[in-house]
């Protein structure tokens, strides 16, 4: 921890670099030594690379709500509504222009998909906003009214979803493009989890490149840390908050629509589904901790598929002995935030 | 004399349940830097606490620059210029030198001139200018805290306990500083235990005990009055240092 040290002299020795590396070896390490196990290495590379593939979509719908628990200590149990949201709304958009979806062009495909996820993130921007000011505001503070009363919002929102799409299951094909696999080597790589890769790094380097290179950015990491000074230096945490809550919602609604489109069918209850992941990964990442947030996103999902093909029974326990695992070797989660 | 640029009139502040300030009446004067002492306990951090609407008074008024700012919202507070420099120091350590300077810095990039008048006392902060502000040693944090709080001139600075824990060269770097702001009569509230710290430092002073002022008046009156010091401030003040 880096609390203040009660003595000290002038130019003391120069103190450790910053960057901690050893979590960022555990990916690595964990890839490797499920190389023999697996045995084949065809098949590992197909493994690692849906691992990575579902990792970066968890990245993503993960990386707003550890924002929102560091930044003002909220709860947000309802985070899931807005994948749901942001996978049924991209249906608005997809299902009438299967013309371009099917057309046997990239051009077309990729500009019907850009479509969708524009609205979508738009859709659960402006639902964020919403949702901030009426369920969330009003309890500030209150870790359990949180809990209840953004579950009592999620729940609503998978009823809405009900009441505009029906009850049943709604298929969501992809494009033609993003069909069939790429082969490498002996390894067959389904093409549309290299595109979920390829988005998942291009959202954490925006992510990054925010977080570090604006002020807006630096605002918000220093409000993680100690929000009162940044009140006291004249900045609205409020503000910030807000920011961050619907910038968060937006980021879930493209991560519905990217996990939606993997799974090419879609029900009200899919983001609830991959909250209990989500809490997992932010947990294990460290709550606040954005860089935390992405190596415990590819953990997770790297485990899930290394057991799921190793031992299909422990695989459904495998992600919470991770976070046992995890937490036992640093409490905090990877990369713990300073807090005041 | 013109209108004190801080007053704080019968101001009580709760705690939760805990009546903390009874009725402080306290005054900073503009241009001068104005001591608070006070055993531990005694209520000083709270009342800045309150002066920047991190607590709010429960009952009486404070007036910062002739405007009533009891009800103000911290950053409303800020804004109108006052910079606070906490106990805690409020460093943040996720960030640089420089990242938490340019938080600091309300109207964009700080002045460069200005940056190289804070160099000369907190030369510390020049050779660690891009590095994790979380792994400098505590004088250095101390130094950066004070170097956020002046980056921008501000119509008011309060400082906690500055010198607490720090060594004796570090606490003459922070006099230095102190003796800079004085001779660009900048206003100060430096809250203190230290007193010989301050014994040279401050213009005006004010004691306070269980969560109120007993004594208020000039420095120079109390520094050179044995018997008053013993009475305020006892030994273990004194001998502090
Ligand atoms: N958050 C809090 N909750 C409850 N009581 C508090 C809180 N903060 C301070 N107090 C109490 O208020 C009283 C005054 O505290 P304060 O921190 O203002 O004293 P101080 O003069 O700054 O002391 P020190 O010299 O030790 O910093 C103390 O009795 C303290 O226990
Ligand atoms: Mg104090």
């Amino acid at each position: 921890m880096t609390t203040t040290t009660p003595t000290a002299t002038a130019d003391a020795e120069l103190p450790r670099l910053r960057l901690d590396t050893p979590p960022l070896l555990v990916l690595p390490i964990l890839a490797l030594l499920a190389l023999p196990l697996v045995g084949s290495f065809p098949t590992w590379v197909t493994l690692t690379v849906a691992g990575l593939a579902m990792g970066m979509m968890i990245f993503i719908m993960a990386s707003g709500l550890t924002l929102v628990f560091g930044l003002m200590d909220v709860l947000n149990f309802g985070h899931g509504a807005f994948v749901s949201v942001g996978a049924f709304t991209a249906t608005l958009v997809l299902l009438p222009m299967q013309g371009w979806m099917q057309a046997d062009s990239v051009l077309l495909n990729l500009s019907a998909l850009g479509l969708a996820i524009a609205l979508a993130m738009l859709v659960t921007g402006a639902l964020g906003w919403a949702f901030e000011r009426i369920i969330v505001m009003p309890v500030y503070g209150q870790h359990l009214k949180q809990i209840l009363i953004t579950m009592g919002g999620m729940i609503v929102a998978e009823q809405m979803i009900h009441v505009v799409w029906g009850p049943d299951q709604i298929p969501l094909p992809l494009p033609t493009s993003f069909r069939g696999v790429i082969l490498v080597g002996d390894a067959a790589v389904e093409k549309y989890r290299l595109i979920a890769v390829a988005v998942g790094l291009v959202v954490f380097a925006a992510m990054f490149l925010v977080l570090n290179r604006t002020k807006v950015g630096l605002l918000i990491r220093a409000g993680v840390e100690n929000g009162e000074m940044v009140e006291a230096l004249g900045y609205r945490i409020r503000r910030l908050f807000v920011g961050v809550f619907v910038a968060g919602s937006a980021l879930a609604g493209l991560g519905g629509v990217l996990w939606g489109l993997y799974k090419e069918t879609l029900t009200a209850t899919m983001g609830g589904d991959i909250m209990v992941l989500v809490f997992i990964v932010i947990i294990i990442g460290g709550l606040g901790s954005v860089g935390g947030c992405f190596i415990g996103a590819l953990l997770v999902a790297l485990v899930a598929n290394y057991t799921g093909f190793l031992a299909p029974k422990i695989a459904l326990v495998s992600n919470i002995l991770l976070m046992v695992a995890i937490l036992l070797w640093r409490p905090q989660g990877l990369y713990p935030v300073a807090k005041r | 004399m013109s209108e004190p640029m801080l007053a704080l009139a019968g101001v009580h502040t709760h705690i939760g349940q805990y009546h903390i300030l009874q009725g402080v009446d306290l005054v900073v004067p503009r241009g001068e830097l104005t001591v608070l002492l006070g055993r531990n306990g005694a209520g000083k951090t709270t009342t800045l606490r309150t002066i920047m609407g991190l607590w709010h008074a429960s009952r009486g008024a404070l007036l910062f620059d002739g405007n009533d700012v009891t009800r103000a919202a911290t950053p409303d507070i800020s804004c109108a210029g006052i910079a606070y420099v906490p106990e805690n120091m409020g460093i943040f350590s996720d960030l640089t030198v420089r990242e938490n300077l340019l938080l600091a810095a309300r109207a964009g990039e700080p002045d460069t001139a200005r940056l190289e008048w804070i160099f000369g006392f907190f030369p510390a902060l020049k050779k660690f200018w891009n590095q994790a502000a979380g792994t400098l040693s505590g004088g250095q944090k101390q130094m950066l805290a004070i170097a956020r709080a002046i980056v921008e001139p501000r119509k008011l600075l309060l400082v906690d306990e500055p010198t607490k824990g720090l060594a004796p060269a570090i606490i003459q770097s922070l006099i230095t500083a102190f003796r800079e702001l004085k001779a660009m009569e900048t206003t100060i509230l430096l809250v203190e235990q230290n007193f010989s710290f301050v014994k040279s430092l401050g213009d005006t002073v004010a004691v306070m005990d269980d969560g109120r002022i007993v004594h208020s008046g000039r420095m120079d009156e109390l520094a050179e009055d044995r018997e008053l010091q013993q009475k305020l401030l006892g030994l273990s003040l004194d001998t502090h240092q």
